[in-house]
């Protein structure tokens, strides 16, 4: 009960503080999710409202910011294109449900098989799709819209030097949507493009036929929305442990995400996870405990009830400044030093994810695939079995298991002495197919009339080899 | 008197460490104490680049450890602090707190765009600490 009570009231101010930066802070972010996705910005809003709070009281990460994301908006894209909101909104309750489930069978313990090739293959696809749902927006207006990106991308790097306090993204919104309006420009703006909430959320059940065919369309689309959404926001939650130097409950914040979820989607919220990005921005703040996630969600809400219109006058090429920095902050630039320094399969599996992510434009089969690449690649490079001769002994050197007992088996093809002796010490018998590997051998040769004798086998070796002989 | 030296892994922080070590010998009763940040900034990076949080964490002894060999070659008795946040503040805050006597920096020998960009640690640490400092260039 007590930490409970220290997570919640044990920063109160720098909490309540960080808070309020955060959620202003999710606003742009939430717009151009929304606009990412094609719904209207209620759908996001409302999102990282719902989301925000509920995950202030179920997650595992004190501290961590939840909301509307940009790798949950990519892997929605084209449900919205095809079946509209409706089932949007019910794919995101069954995806809090499979995260729920997933949180309950440890789900955590899985990460460790996700190696970091798959993660920033995974990270820099995100940031590369990021910029380009962007483009939209910036090409083929008129010169001003280029003009008043370049030169907001340029202030939310310049500002920080300045100004740390109010995060630059805001300040450059409100600098650039001020000189817009001042001067007159002529730009395209967030007003035009949809239209900004001015109530609370309300609970409703999605309008869709509740059939096996249903099913059949949302649950691609759910699985793959939880495994990209706990994939960051068990990324984050590791971020920011090493951040504040605490431990975190990593299936809890499973449970935590498919629960706020779950809810998110009765109340018209897209599906969301953990912004890394906006988590950092908590912490960096002051933020540590769940008071700051909830009063970002509270916060977000009321803004966008007292600000909306004017939000509705923010010029679109300023939200594409602020996404293009998100975007470029969301790549890891230290992946070129990585590709140069890192083994070959590693590099080979990063650029293989982004690859894969970008030709199919889903995060989830990248990061599947990727992971399946890099076992198969673990694999190639632990099989590599070797024998060497010393008179008539032979040194296996390296694991015997299924993918490396044909090599294995070759060694002995041609043996000259009529006794000799296969020493194990350097090895280790895996599975079955070893042990009938060994036993292959020795055959074939007692055949020929070579006399075998197997010494060096260690204990679990042995005991494999006595029990399938 | 205890001599401070912020320590980053670089080339730059390593001779700022060798300048420390070499006073720290010719003043009696001086001791050593280095401080390494874990720059806020860089987390989320530095950990996609690692495999897991142990290779983290080896990572960033790394970049102490050619410092602590220095210093043991010179049987100069050293004390490390590791610290998290944005590198300026937290030098500041732990050089003005700890009442250290003397603080050593390397200089990054930043152009005059990364200047603007980046800041220089050295620039605002000169200006907030409360101790002498020597800039290594």
């Amino acid at each position: 009960m007590n930490t409970l009570k220290q997570e919640w009231f044990g920063n109160i101010r720098a909490d309540i503080l960080a808070g309020m930066v955060v959620g202003l802070a999710l606003i742009p972010e939430a717009l151009a999710f929304a606009f990412i996705v094609g719904v209207d910005p209620r759908v996001a809003l409302y999102a990282s409202f719902t989301i925000a709070v509920i995950i202030s009281f179920v997650g595992g990460r004190p501290g961590l910011i939840s909301a509307a994301t940009g790798a949950m908006a990519l892997v929605l894209v084209n449900l919205m294109a095809n079946h509209g909101l409706e089932y949007v909104l019910a794919a995101t309750i069954l995806t809090g449900i499979i995260q729920f489930f997933l949180g309950i069978f440890g789900v955590a313990k899985l990460m460790r098989f996700i190696p970091n090739s798959v993660m920033l293959g995974f990270v820099n696809a995100l940031g590369i799709m990021i910029f380009m749902t962007q483009m939209p927006y910036l090409i083929g207006f008129n010169m001003m819209t280029y003009v008043f990106a370049i030169i907001t991308l340029i202030l939310v790097y310049v500002i920080p030097r300045f100004l740390k306090v109010i995060p630059a993204p805001l300040v450059a919104i409100v600098v650039m949507t001020t000189i817009a309006l001042l001067a007159d420009v002529k730009l395209q703006t967030i007003g035009d493009l949809g239209t900004m909430p001015n109530t609370l959320p309300t609970f409703f059940i999605p309008n869709i036929p509740i059939t096996f065919e249903t099913l059949k369309i949302i649950f691609p689309y759910a699985l793959a929305l939880s495994i990209v959404g706990l994939l960051e926001s068990l990324l984050t939650s590791q971020v920011l442990d090493d951040m504040t130097d605490t431990e975190s409950d990593k299936n809890k914040e499973a449970r935590g995400q498919g629960i706020a979820n779950f809810v998110n989607g009765f109340f018209g919220g897209m599906a969301g996870c953990a912004l890394i990005g906006q988590s950092v921005i908590n912490i960096k703040s002051g933020g540590r405990g769940r008071l700051s996630t909830f009063t970002a969600g509270i916060f977000l809400m009321f803004l966008i009830i007292v600000l909306g219109d004017t939000v509705q006058k923010i010029p679109m090429p300023v939200l594409v400044g602020v996404m293009i920095m998100v975007s470029m902050t969301t790549f890891n630039w230290g992946s070129f030093k990585f590709i140069k320094q890192a083994p070959k399969s590693e590099s080979i599996v990063m650029i293989t994810t982004v690859i894969i992510i970008l030709y199919t434009q889903n995060l989830a089969i990248g990061v599947v695939i990727g992971v399946i690449l890099s076992a198969l690649m673990f694999v190639g490079k632990i099989s590599q079995v070797k024998v060497i001769k010393e008179k008539s002994e032979y040194k296996v050197q390296g694991p015997l298991f299924f993918a490396s007992t044909t090599k294995f088996i070759q060694y002995f093809r041609h043996i000259e002495e009529d006794r000799i002796v296969i020493n194990f010490i350097d090895s280790h018998i895996w599975d079955e197919s070893a042990v009938g590997a060994i036993i292959k051998v020795k055959q074939k040769l007692e055949e020929k009339g070579v006399q075998v004798r197997i010494v060096g086998l260690n204990s679990m070796s042995k005991q494999l080899y006595e029990q399938l002989r | 008197m205890r001599i401070a030296v912020a320590i980053d892994g670089s080339e730059n922080a390593l001779r700022a460490a060798k300048h420390s070590i070499y006073l720290v010998k010719h003043l009696p009763e001086a001791v050593l104490e280095l401080i390494f940040v874990v720059d806020f900034d860089k987390v989320k990076d530095d950990y996609l680049l690692t495999q897991n949080k142990d290779s983290l964490v080896l990572e960033r002894e790394k970049k102490i450890k050619p410092v602590l060999q220095e210093a043991e070659k010179d049987h100069i008795p050293t004390t490390v602090t590791i610290l998290k946040g944005n590198p300026s503040q937290e030098i500041i805050r732990y050089v003005n707190n700890e009442s250290i006597d003397q603080l050593i920096l390397g200089s990054r020998g930043l152009n005059l765009f990364q200047e603007m960009m980046l800041g220089s640690v050295s620039h605002k640490v000169m200006k907030h600490v409360q101790c002498p400092v020597t800039i290594v260039k």
